[in-house]
């Protein structure tokens, strides 16, 4: 089991999306998380002055699915058609630092004590990331509803901060999980549907454009900055190595190279932990960024469906109205039908419009932010690798 | 499109010393004593070595004092301490520092000193192989001052071996690569000259030198390895990256190989190395073959070796001996997981190179795709940088290698030629057991036909004891010379390898340190561009 409890670091973690609890009526936050086994149980923290709510100040246990059940209610209300709905935050995965321990664990007769502490601090340390990672992708999805003007109100949102039992009742059962395999069937038809048609809006038919381009671009990139960021990883675990048996090659060394061997022992493993800190801290700013706004934008995209939806939908009901007047039938019945069509497809696209928009604002800004982060942070790293490096050949050429 | 110039040559000086240590180990190249210094191509057929091939079969090579360096070679009217190191950029400046006394002539001294024309066979990419030349090794300028008093003055020889060139079609080609030697020796002919040698040519050496003094406890610099199919590639003539690599890694391992060789004091004045550096033409090794005769034979002992290796049991009355060979065999195991470690590092650090490549080129897709300008722009330049980040975690992964994992592997096969003389005495002290067991049986043989009445056998039996005396005299002499000689050879070898080690540690480190400089300029370049979004 293990626990995290509010810490600066978290500050840092935020950036992906900014401009996010900012609005003191409804302020959450997530300050700890217990892991068991396979679940991870997070404790939602809600400070509000609406009176809505029926405390000001108090805390719930939900578990992920939680999360997922959350965002897909969102999604299917009707009313929330034109809005850019928060991706969900993607499961807890904390497979790969599990599979390294468990190799870990296999090659311990081949390393040294030292080397093997160090490999399983060096996986402890991943776990934690692993761990802060999700709390905080979790955490921002109910940031981004707090502060979106509609959302905010939903009952539902409501439900999830305040029902203080467990919410595995509103679940999703058996039915409803083949209900939503169902569901992704139809998106891949609205994909269809939405590359083929030529919108006559200018402002959709670009960002149509846009955004389809774009996401095949940004899930190539989210896929590369993740190997970079392991290949990096594995360059400072071998660091680990190299200065473990170089310690053990010192140790029976008793020429004049016993000191520089222990002192390049004792810099690379200094160097490692620089390393460690470049790969981890590339990771956060570069992948998780390109990995969130991946799924932004997938959410951006729904709206587009949803809107094309709509748009057929209401052209479907332009034929029956034909067809209704032409059999004088029914016309009154279908009038109000295609009003309503009309009228829901307005509301769409005014309100997919403005999210649209501040949706690019919102990515610009979250770029900006992180990009300036990360070359500070590579800055920082390498001025201070270098400080180490200069440190020790001086003292090497000394002897 | 890199930042970093790959220099004209392909193979240059690692670019990542200090520019101030340069500095200071720029000194005036060797002045020989002759003030002829003009250069000569070696012609096809021409004899220049018949006065030194004389004096080189005066030096025997069994003789027991091999130690001291000849001292005629060195020149007492040079100006200066002696240039080892060459910086093949500077060459200018260099011979201005020179006196009048050196009638030295830049121009001249080009084709030597730079490679000329590309090699035959070229990368097919742009990016030149870049071997940091790891010659500081053998800088005896950075020995202690004991050793060039110890030795009468410093020891001062130069080879390069450079220009690979495929020799042949098919199966039967083979890369020849020339061999240039700098030096001021007088066992030399001249101060510069070069052959063109392949890669048996090396092997035979090797083999020739070995069977020359490793029973007597000289640790003989273990040759290259062979490779079936880093040599196979390129017969067939795959004029790709990877066979490009193949023989750069072997040029440079050879290089290595004959300054190790050259280095010994003993082996420098042997005639097969003389004739091996000098020669235009060498009889082809064919023994070096594996399925020859000869290749057959040596099979042959290295299994008799193993099994004697099993059933000698020495009496080992010298401690240091006991103490040494239980440190090298830790130090082996030691080495050989360090190399392995090290390895692992460079294919790393080359998998890091090929995802930053690949992540750079998909940023500036995405950049392309965005439709936001400045973010756009934004986005194109980091993927520019990251595409120089690649081009340095490439050229740092060649620093690992040949640095760092190269002087490894040099090493393990090191120590298990010194691992070799140990063998080599407890061979010898067998052979001395032998011949008092014999002796001693020559002995009651002769006190048994004391009592028969056969004049002529006791005779014959005295004659025999005779000759088993003085085999087991010699004998002890061996035994005794033999570890005298690997006393000396081990003290040396521990001093070298110290030395080894300590300039390649440093130049490591400062390998590593160019790549953090680079990349700091790189990111700052990106960071106004990145607060440039609007």
């Amino acid at each position: 089991m293990t626990s995290l409890s509010q810490d600066c670091d978290k500050e840092k973690l935020r950036s992906v999306s900014v401009d996010l609890n900012n609005d003191s009526s409804l302020l959450i936050d997530i300050p700890d998380a217990l892991c068991e086994r396979d679940k991870v149980k997070f404790t939602v923290h809600t400070k509000t002055t609406l009176n809505s709510f029926q405390k000001p100040d108090f805390s719930v246990s939900r578990q992920h699915e939680d999360f997922i059940w959350l965002h897909d209610t969102l999604v299917e209300t009707e009313e929330y058609a034109g809005l850019i709905i928060p991706p969900a935050p993607p499961k807890p995965d904390f497979e790969s630092p599990r599979e390294k321990m468990h190799k870990l664990g296999e090659g311990e007769a081949t390393m040294t004590k030292e080397e093997y502490t160090k490999m399983k601090q060096e996986l402890e340390a991943e776990y934690l990331a692993v761990f802060k990672k999700t709390v905080q992708v979790h955490e921002i999805f109910l940031q981004r509803l707090s502060s979106h003007p509609n959302l905010s109100k939903d009952r539902n949102f409501q439900i999830f901060l305040e029902y203080d039992q467990d919410l595995s009742v509103r679940r999703k059962n058996a039915k409803e999980m083949f209900g939503g395999f169902f569901k992704n069937m139809v998106k891949s038809a609205d994909e269809v549907l939405i590359s083929g048609i030529k919108d006559v809006d200018e402002f959709f038919e670009q960002e149509k454009t846009f955004l389809l381009d774009y996401f095949s671009k940004i899930k190539d990139s989210t896929a590369k900055a993740e190997k970079m960021t392991r290949s990096h990883k594995n360059v400072a675990d071998d660091y680990i190595h190299i200065s473990a048996t170089l310690n053990s090659i010192a140790a029976d060394d008793n020429t004049a190279l016993k000191q520089h061997l222990e002192k390049f022992a004792e810099l690379l493993e200094k160097l490692r932990k620089v390393e460690g800190r470049v790969a981890s801290d590339q990771e956060l700013k570069l992948t998780e960024l390109l990995r969130y706004y991946m799924r932004d934008i997938q959410a951006a995209k729904d709206l587009l469906y949803r809107r094309a939806r709509a748009l057929a939908d209401y052209e479907n009901s332009n034929k029956a109205l034909d067809k209704a007047r032409l059999k004088s039938k029914d016309v009154a019945q279908a009038e109000e039908n295609q009003k309503q069509c009309l009228l829901k497809f307005d509301k769409l696209s005014e309100s997919g419009k403005k999210e649209l928009t501040s949706f690019k604002g919102r990515r610009v800004v979250a770029f900006r932010k992180n990009l300036i982060e990360m070359a500070e942070l590579e800055i920082k790293h390498a001025k201070n690798s270098i400080s180490l490096l200069q440190g020790c050949i001086e003292l090497l050429k000394v002897n | 499109m890199t930042a970093w110039e790959p220099p004209d040559r392909p193979r240059s000086r690692l670019a990542y010393c200090c520019p101030e240590k340069m500095a200071e180990d720029r000194e005036p190249p060797p002045l020989a004593d002759a003030v002829q210094t003009d250069f000569r191509e070696v012609e096809e057929g021409e004899d220049l070595f018949v006065s030194t091939v004389s004096t080189a079969e005066q030096l025997s090579p069994t003789s027991p004092e091999p130690a001291s360096f000849p001292a005629e070679d060195i020149s007492t009217n040079s100006n200066g301490p002696k240039q080892e190191i060459l910086l093949d950029d500077d060459q200018e400046d260099l011979f201005a520092e020179a006196t009048e006394e050196v009638s030295l002539d830049s121009p001249e001294r080009e084709p030597i000193l730079s490679d000329g024309p590309s090699p035959a066979i070229t990368p097919v990419t742009p990016t030149v192989i870049i071997t940091p030349r790891v010659d500081a090794l053998f800088d005896r300028s950075l020995d202690e001052d004991e050793e060039a008093e110890e030795n009468g003055d410093t020891f001062d020889m130069q080879i390069t071996v450079s220009d690979p060139e495929k020799v042949g079609d098919g199966m039967n080609a083979y890369m020849a690569y020339k061999v240039t030697t700098k030096t001021s020796l007088s066992l030399f002919s001249r101060n510069e000259f070069s052959v063109k040698r392949r890669f048996s040519d090396f092997l035979g050496l090797h083999s020739k030198l070995a069977s020359k003094y490793m029973h007597i406890g000289y640790i003989v610099p273990p040759a290259p390895e062979k490779s079936i199919v880093g040599m196979t590639k390129v017969k067939v003539g795959k004029e790709d990256l990877s066979s490009a690599e193949f023989v750069e890694k072997r040029r440079s391992a050879l290089e290595r190989y004959l300054m190790r060789t050259v280095n010994h004091p003993a082996l420098v004045k042997d005639p097969d190395v003389i004739q091996f550096l000098e020669n235009t033409e060498l009889p082809r090794a064919v023994s070096t073959q594996a399925l020859s005769g000869a290749g057959i034979l040596r099979m042959v002992n290295k299994a008799a070796d193993a099994v004697n290796k099993m059933t000698i049991k020495m009496n080992e009355s010298d401690a240091w001996f006991e103490e040494k060979q239980q440190q090298f065999e830790n130090l082996d195991i030691q080495l050989r997981k360090l190399h392995a470690s090290v390895e692992s590092l460079v294919c790393h650090r080359k998998e890091l190179s090929v995802n930053t490549a690949s992540f750079a080129k998909s940023a500036a897709m995405l950049g392309n795709s965005e439709d936001h300008t400045a973010l756009s722009r934004a986005l194109s330049q980091l993927a520019e940088v990251e595409e120089k980040i690649d081009q340095l975690h490439h050229e740092q992964a060649y620093a690992d290698f040949y640095l760092f994992s190269e002087l490894l592997g040099d090493y393990v096969r090191l120590i298990t030629a010194v691992k070799g003389v140990f063998d080599q005495r407890m061979k010898t002290w067998s052979k001395w057991q032998d011949a008092q067991v014999m002796l001693q049986r020559k002995r009651e043989a002769e006190a048994k036909l004391q009592y028969a009445n056969k004049p002529d056998k006791l005779q014959q039996a005295k004659d025999e004891i005779k000759e088993w005396e003085a085999k087991v005299q010699q004998g002890e002499r061996d035994f005794e010379q033999i570890s005298k000689n690997i006393r000396r050879e081990v003290e040396r070898f521990e001093k070298q390898r110290v030395k080894d080690f300590k300039v390649v540690i440093i130049k490591y480190l400062e390998s590593l340190v160019h790549t953090q400089q680079q990349l700091i300029k790189y990111w700052e370049a990106f960071l106004p561009e990145a607060k440039a979004i609007a």
